[in-house]
């Protein structure tokens, strides 16, 4: 797998070969990340939005490399941690599970499908937040409430923004 | 073994990075520290991104304020706001003071004593999950800013300081799960813990059951904490609840009621009072009534006259008349005063001066020698007169009794 001239392989699929710049790899995380603690400040009800989170989802996907999917999830989700009150490490571990597995459904399914795109944000979303939860109740002996409709219904929000953004996001990448 | 590593390449590394990550994890919880260089990077590195997007934030809307929508009222309302900000924190030192000494020793009080040291700072990120309740303000260690010391604006309290960074603090604030601190109910007879819950409204705990608190009673910090000074409003009661082995008691944090963009940060905190009552409970002070225009108050020899109420007034002229006629308050000797042609001066109602007195009737001739006698008419008898023309000429139209009666 070679990158030359700034621009990273994507696909290592049958799928069309597709290209990402590398600047965006380190700018789009950090816009999540900005988004996540600017936005909410004044728009708190955007704060169910989980950027970066979005952000792993579509990097693992497109990128079809568990090895990178995992890297990306685990370094958004320590800078994610290191901008939180919680010990770091929580965000990390999450993510980057989040990050392997989409990566693995990127290698063996077709994911510019918008639906399917709808349905993982969907479902990565739920696996984060359950993952999140069990964390905190098993590691940090925390008592978070296990609020499954929130997690639903902000899930969906997440997919629909998700879709959105995975659609914008593909316009910054070089098909060829 | 080299082939089962390459077989597997990519879940050993996903167990490596896990690992890893517990072990970071671990390493914080059991020591209960944290591994400071990686916040310190990820804040540096992020905290200018922030602060021009903030700059972009405010300048452009800045721009369509000042010059586009209100030229110079923005210039205006900014410097009236900061002025309403300073005169709130005033307003709370004075209203302390003033309830604990009298007002000119208050003020001595007051001027002599230097209040609570802060710093300014404006908010310029929340924390990054999705639930969190922590902020960042520009302002960090090398300001002054140190771990632990709190945050406040003039509405009430907001916070305390989680994290103090060369170029930034995290603040965590009074809704979170976390936070606590010592507070006092305004009459100071309760005295609990306020405890986030990681929703809007935080919890007074450890308030035994037997203890009054009503809803919309204020709570103010008691100092106990050694965080926040004592005399900072915390919030307002929004519901009280019996509960085993304490009450539940849930407020609304004053401080974060509005959009947070800049905050106090006490560096050196000074205890205050607390002021046993509300503002609306105060007892108000009512001014004497205005003078009367049309019978100017006679002065007190050497001095300004006291001031007199209707009543006052109504009893000096009966007295007079009484004392005109060699009438002796008190003794059973002196027969009774005739009252019927005292010609008050005090303002009547219209509507009780339409119906004719039966104590004086227009016939009555007022006693020789009563004051005012020979003065001008009576106000009494001008209006009982304008009543009974004005009556008679009503029923002489046809018109119903009173009917164009003002």
């Amino acid at each position: 797998m070679g990158y030359s001239s700034g621009r990273m392989l994507l696909s290592q699929s049958d799928g069309p070969v597709s290209r990402f710049r590398a600047w965006v790899f380190i700018v789009i995380p950090l816009l999540a990340i900005l988004f996540q603690v600017y936005v909410p400040l004044f728009f708190p009800i955007l704060s169910f939005l989980e950027m970066p989170l979005l952000v792993v989802v579509y990097l693992s996907l497109t990128q079809r490399s568990q090895v990178g999917g995992l890297l990306t999830g685990a370094l958004i989700g320590l800078a994610q941690d290191s901008l939180s009150k919680n010990p770091l490490g929580m965000f990390g571990i999450c993510k980057t599970l989040v990050g392997y597995f989409a990566a693995s459904v990127g290698v063996h399914f077709n994911v510019e499908n918008t639906v399917i795109r709808l349905f993982l944000s969907f479902v990565f979303y739920l696996f984060h937040q359950v993952l999140y939860w069990v964390m905190q109740r098993m590691l940090l002996a925390q008592q978070p409430a296990f609020d499954y409709q929130s997690w639903l219904l902000f899930g969906a929000l997440n997919a629909v923004v998700g879709a959105s953004l995975f659609h914008f996001l593909d316009k910054l990448r070089a098909t060829g | 073994m080299e082939s089962f590593v390459n077989r597997y390449r990519n879940l050993t590394i996903l167990l490596l990075v896990i690992f890893a990550q517990f072990l970071l994890l671990a390493v914080q919880v059991k020591n209960d520290q944290d591994v400071r260089i990686i916040r310190v990077w990820t804040v540096t590195a992020v905290t200018p991104f922030a602060r021009v997007v903030e700059l972009l934030r405010g300048g452009s809307v800045g721009f369509i304020r000042n010059y586009i929508l209100l030229h110079d009222e923005d210039a205006e309302n900014r410097r009236l706001r900061d002025q309403v900000g300073r005169l709130k924190l005033d307003n709370i030192f004075l209203k302390n003071e003033l309830n604990t000494a009298e007002r000119a020793k208050a003020l001595g009080v007051f001027q002599a004593r230097i209040p609570s040291k802060t710093l300014a700072a404006t908010v310029i990120g929340t924390g990054a999950g999705s639930n969190a309740k922590v902020v960042y303000v520009d302002a960090g260690s090398t300001r002054g800013v140190e771990r632990g010391m709190a945050v406040v604006t003039p509405d009430g309290i907001v916070g305390k300081v989680l994290a103090a960074y060369p170029t930034a603090s995290e603040i965590l604030l009074a809704t979170d799960a976390d936070f606590a601190a010592g507070v006092v109910s305004q009459d100071g007879t309760v005295r609990g813990t306020l405890k986030g819950q990681g929703t809007p409204l935080v919890k007074v705990d450890y308030v035994p059951i037997q203890e009054k608190v009503q809803v919309g009673e204020w709570f103010y910090t008691s100092g106990d904490d050694r965080i926040f000074p004592r005399g900072f409003p915390v919030g307002v009661v929004r519901s009280v609840r019996d509960s085993q082995p304490f009450k539940e008691i849930l407020l609304d944090v004053a401080g974060l009621e509005h959009v947070l963009e800049d905050v106090l940060i006490i560096t050196q905190g000074v205890h205050q009072d607390i002021p046993p009552t509300p503002v609306a409970d105060q007892p108000v002070y009512i001014a004497p009534p205005a003078p009367d225009e049309a019978k100017p108050a006679a002065p007190a020899a050497g001095g300004t006259p006291p001031p007199m109420t209707d009543a006052d007034k109504l009893r000096q002229e009966y007295q007079a008349a009484g004392e005109a006629q060699g009438h002796k308050f008190g003794s059973l000797q002196s027969g009774p005063p005739d009252f019927t042609g005292i010609p008050t001066t005090l303002p009547r109602n219209p509507a009780r001066a339409a119906t004719p007195p039966a104590a004086a009737p227009p016939a009555a001739t007022p006693p020789a020698g009563a004051p005012a006698a020979a003065g001008p008419k009576p106000a009494t008898g001008a209006t009982t007169r304008t009543t009974e023309s004005t009556r008679h000429s009503n029923q002489a139209n046809g018109e119903p009794t009173g009917g164009k009666q003002k």
